[in-house]
């Protein structure tokens, strides 16, 4: 069976909807005869938080990484239909890919940090992008480690490793490291499963006061945190979007079965 | 519960028993060599009568062994750290193409070094070349190789596919992308190149035909060149008890030198892995 069911609530009632920066559709994945995505079609709206909220297994992971193409990683991973990012083909990007996953940071479910120290993690994006003035550099770093909540916690200690960091210090250093290439999305793949309650707060205020100049894309199965933080609501099951909409059209009046499963049984 | 108990002591006692077989083995070589061992035999080539139980050292052996094993590491390293990244990275999405490559590797690595010798060799008399340093150093090298690039391939494939797609998120090239791969496998890269330099330092039968064996030191890589398992044969072969006293003491150099490598190897990898992630 592959076709998908029909998406409920497509559109907010937002008297003015924001732009979109991500439009995919008929989007279809598959990895060795297994269909993971199966059509889906979202418009994501720019300056907004938008959380692919479904359960382990539902394919928004995948999803999430069909935007920057880390598909492409994976032999046998079939990926067919269309994403545009500011109206540019992602899926047939060939030599400027490099520039269009900057365009997009990424924060996995556990931090990696690069294997220098704390200050080279952050001035490795900006070298890539030929930035090699020195004080410019130092600059941008500090900028990006205050963006990220963390200067404080690492200013007295910038040339030490960066694995000396607690999990949640290295969780905020990823980030500012993904904000340092001037991202216009930032893809978040349950960005606090790995973090204590403490840390995933800090992120996600973190979410809070970037919203006003990023996209953030958050994949999330937790779903105060969807509720909390997310404009836009994208819940998925089984490789395919069942509804969409805001927290309260989807917490308060959930119109799929499966959905209302998914919210009783969670709580 | 018996068996538990039984099985943990038969263990314990294979442990042991391997370290305590460490320990003799040095033991022995101290015991014989060291009352042998002096400062004319680590800084003097052999002199006339060295054989029969006159002056000389085994410096030619020792310098020998240095400059074959560090030219083989070295060529070899050449050889491998792409090879390695190629396998591991580039052919990621080739999984059975990674996987046919790794087998041939890991079959070079069970051919005996004895085999690699006569290859060499064979190549050699085809080329009309005699037994030199530069011949040794190619035939450890190619020896070594299959090691080294299964070690750093090991130290590679274990990277997580977290760093790698943190990585390319931020833009990275593959050339950047290999960058960061270096420095994090950074410790076992200099592992590799330690465990190649200390094979190529203890291997005898690949350079029995083509190295030779000279009482002087080697002034370029055509000249053949003595080492020290073969100043050790040599030495252990012969029927006069000094010299054989000296072979002991030959060998206490040799285990020496590797010790030193295998601690030296272990000082790095803890100091350059302080930046890796686990």
């Amino acid at each position: 069976m592959n076709v998908a069911p029909e998406v409920l609530h497509t559109d907010t009632k937002n008297v003015a909807a924001p732009a979109t920066i991500l439009d995919i559709s008929s989007l279809w994945v598959s990895h060795h005869e297994q269909q993971i995505l199966k059509n889906i079609n979202l418009k994501i709206p720019k300056g907004r938080i938008t959380a692919f909220l479904g359960p382990s297994g539902c394919g928004k992971t995948t999803l999430l990484k069909s935007i920057n193409r880390l598909t492409d990683l994976h032999s046998g991973m079939k990926v067919t239909g269309s994403i545009k990012l500011n109206g540019n083909e992602i899926l047939t990007a060939g030599n400027n890919l490099s520039d269009l996953r900057q365009k997009m940071g990424l924060l996995s479910q556990r931090p990696y940090p690069l294997p220098m120290n704390i200050f080279d993690n952050i001035a490795f994006g900006l070298k890539i992008q030929g930035i090699k003035n020195k004080t410019e550099i130092a600059h941008r770093v500090e900028k990006h480690l205050k963006q990220a909540a963390i200067w404080d916690e690492v200013k007295d200690r910038l040339k030490s490793p960066a694995t000396k960091l607690s999990i949640g210090q290295q969780q905020r250093l990823c980030l500012a490291r993904g904000l340092a290439v001037n991202p216009e999305v930032i893809l978040a793949d349950e960005p606090t499963s790995a973090l204590d309650p403490i840390s995933s707060r800090k992120i996600e205020e973190q979410f809070q006061e970037l919203k006003n100049d990023y996209t953030i894309i958050l994949v999330t199965h937790i779903l105060r945190q969807a509720k909390w933080l997310a404009d836009n609501i994208v819940f998925m099951y089984m490789g395919a979007v069942i509804e969409q909409g805001n927290p309260d059209q989807i917490f308060n009046h959930p119109q799929s079965d499966i959905l209302k499963n998914y919210l009783s049984d969670s709580h | 519960m018996i068996e538990e108990k039984f099985f943990k002591y038969l263990m314990a006692v294979f442990t042991y028993s391997l370290i305590g077989l460490l320990f003799l083995i040095l033991y022995e070589i101290f015991k014989k060599g060291f009352p042998a061992l002096s400062w004319d035999m680590i800084s003097q080539v052999p002199k006339g009568g060295f054989y029969f139980g006159k002056e000389g050292g085994i410096l030619n052996a020792i310098v020998g062994s240095l400059y074959l094993a560090l030219g083989a590491s070295l060529l070899s390293i050449l050889i491998s750290l792409p090879v390695a990244i190629f396998i591991s990275i580039s052919l990621v999405k080739y999984e059975k193409w990674q996987h046919i490559i790794r087998l041939i590797l890991d079959l070079l690595w069970g051919v005996p070094p004895i085999v690699y010798g006569a290859f060499m060799f064979s190549i050699m008399l085809s080329f009309g070349m005699k037994a030199s340093l530069l011949a040794g150093i190619i035939t450890i090298a190619l020896l070594i190789t299959p090691v080294m690039i299964r070690a750093m391939d090991e130290v590679l494939r274990n990277i997580p596919l977290g760093l790698l797609e943190s990585s390319l998120s931020l833009g990275a090239t593959r050339f950047e992308t290999a960058v960061i791969f270096f420095r994090q496998a950074l410790p076992g890269i200099a592992t590799a190149f330690l465990l190649g330099f200390a094979k190529g330092v203890g291997d005898t039968a690949a350079v029995l035909f083509t190295v030779g064996y000279t009482d002087y030191i080697p002034r370029s890589v055509m000249e053949p060149a003595a080492t020290l398992p073969l100043s050790i044969f040599f030495q252990l072969s012969s029927p006069i008890e000094e010299v054989k006293a000296r072979a002991y003491a030959a060998a206490v150099v040799l285990t020496g030198i590797i010790l030193i490598i295998s601690v030296f190897s272990r000082y790095l990898s803890s100091r350059v892995s302080k930046n890796t992630i686990s």
